[in-house]
């Protein structure tokens, strides 16, 4: 995954990253690096750790090894469904403006953010708690636009959301990173949308971890050999 | 009840609404009013030792904020029940030091006299530094609320956040006590609340819906409490429970 063109375009180097909880190994020794406006894809079983992954990214959580982002790196972090309590009196908007205050951020952001992930000001002006699936990972997203992020950290950001949504935000994200040159980290179940979208894919489980191309990792022997179970996946070739 | 009195219990109020929206929405509700009785040792200490007990209290407050924050850390710890165990004990022990009228105003509060001029310049203070935090903070609390990893990734400083969130609560059951005390500040945090929450669609208007009613009560309350020559807490909670039941008769105003 290092780029061709030296080391001035590595955004994120990961080296021997490990992680235990108790005696339980997460992962261990996890080494990667990403370059510019790359989209690395994770994948792997549940409880193999790929959320837990970003939160060490992010900081959120100790880990062994280490992590470099390049200077000048802006996140934007969305994090795999929330339990919001759904009669909390704060609307998708208090919530955007809460980006503008604590991160410095203007009013035009926010506003363009809503324009790019297709959610209008009424919807914003909702109660976060009755807004539905689709709408609320919008608004997640929308969030971390509107921070001007220059490498996105997405877990699984289409879980809940219908079909049709799932299809809107998928093509939202890949048109995002085109537009603006985003890096994007990417957790996903959906072997058909890594496939299409990922230039390098991450798989993790607690036996072994690999990192590729698409077309490299996501064979059947060796989807076979990360989930522990033959994997079928749907192909889209356009 | 004097001017200064009266201009002390709004204050007081004001803090307590304000604070009280982000434990309501923080499910904080039960901890947050075993957090008020730790003051209770506090102003049996600060009695002994002849201090004026709302330091004795404050002392004591400030190190169930630090004890809540270290618990709340540990997540694979009982919180809930460990909160209630320690804050329980510690309305034991100081119900054992306090005795006879000194106790049962700590309890309840009940003084209606007038505020000292310590009294007044802490009062003042307090709120103040309370109100503050809420208005200047509000934004990194909703951003920790929905989601203390995402707002990681904007700079704000979550456990910092949290400790300062603890340590303003705990400042305003010390600002509370002398009027409701340890038994009952912790309904004037969360009842206001609770029913702005219920009759608000956006922070804003649960904000000052809270400060608003927590005010109301405090007021008709404290002015009852002197006419019927009662406790003024007891009073004060019992017509901020029954805005709260009112409040039922009005939809909520979440649901669209």
């Amino acid at each position: 995954m290092s780029s061709p063109n030296g080391a001035d375009h590595i955004v994120l180097e990961v080296d021997r990253l490990s992680l235990r909880f108790g005696s339980t190994q997460i992962f261990k020794d996890l080494s990667f690096r990403l370059s510019r406006g790359a989209s690395l894809a994770v994948v792997g079983p549940n409880g193999a750790g790929k959320t837990l992954l970003f939160r060490a990214l992010i900081g959120a959580i100790a880990v062994e090894g280490t992590f470099h982002w390049a200077p000048g790196v802006r996140i934007g972090y969305v994090p795999q469904k929330l339990d919001i309590a759904r009669d909390v009196p704060i609307t998708g908007a208090d919530f955007l403006r809460a980006n503008v205050k604590a991160g410095g951020i203007t009013d035009s952001a926010v506003a363009d953010a809503l324009n790019a992930v297709g959610l209008s000001m009424q919807a914003a002006s909702q109660p976060i708690g009755s807004l539905s699936g689709g709408q609320f990972q919008r608004l997640l997203v929308a969030f971390a636009l509107s921070g001007a992020p220059n490498v996105l950290l997405l877990d699984e950001p289409t879980a809940g959301v219908d079909e049709p949504g799932q299809e809107q935000l998928n093509e939202l994200v890949h048109r995002l990173q085109e537009d603006r040159g985003l890096t994007l980290l990417l957790i996903s179940h959906d072997l058909s949308v890594v496939y299409r979208y990922a230039t390098s894919v991450l798989c993790l489980s607690r036996h072994m971890t690999c990192v590729g191309a698409p077309k490299t990792v996501l064979t059947p022997d060796r989807l076979n050999e990360i989930y522990g179970a033959p994997v079928a996946f749907h192909v889209h070739d356009h | 009840m004097t001017i200064e009195a009266l201009l002390l219990s709004a204050v007081m109020a004001m803090a307590a609404g304000l604070i009280g929206c982000f434990a309501v929405m923080r499910r904080m509700a039960l901890a947050a009013d075993a957090l008020s009785h730790v003051a209770l040792p506090g102003i049996g200490v600060a009695l002994a030792l002849h201090v004026h007990p709302v330091f004795g209290a404050a002392a004591m407050l400030f190190f169930g904020g630090l004890l809540v924050w270290a618990i709340e850390d540990r997540s694979h710890l009982a919180t809930e029940t460990i909160i209630g165990v320690i804050f329980s004990a510690a309305l034991a022990i100081g119900s054992m030091i306090t005795s006879g009228d000194d106790l049962l105003e700590a309890l309840f509060g009940g003084t209606t006299g007038a505020p000292s001029p310590t009294e007044i310049v802490f009062g003042l203070l307090a709120a103040a530094a309370v109100t503050l935090f809420v208005l200047r903070r509000k934004h990194a609390l909703v951003v920790t609320l929905v989601s203390p990893d995402i707002a990681r990734t904007i700079g704000i400083d979550v456990r910092r956040l949290d400790l300062l969130y603890l340590e303003m609560f705990a400042l305003t059951v010390a600002l509370g006590l002398r009027y409701l005390g340890v038994l009952l500040m912790g309904s004037l945090i969360i009842i206001p609340a609770a029913t702005a929450k219920r009759l608000s669609r956006n922070l804003n208007q649960m904000l000052w819906t809270a400060a608003t009613i927590a005010m109301a009560v405090t007021l008709l309350g404290s002015t009852l409490a002197m006419w019927l020559h009662q406790p003024t807490g007891p009073i004060i909670v019992t017509i901020a429970a029954v805005g709260f039941f009112l409040s039922f008769l009005r939809a909520e105003q979440y649901s669209v």
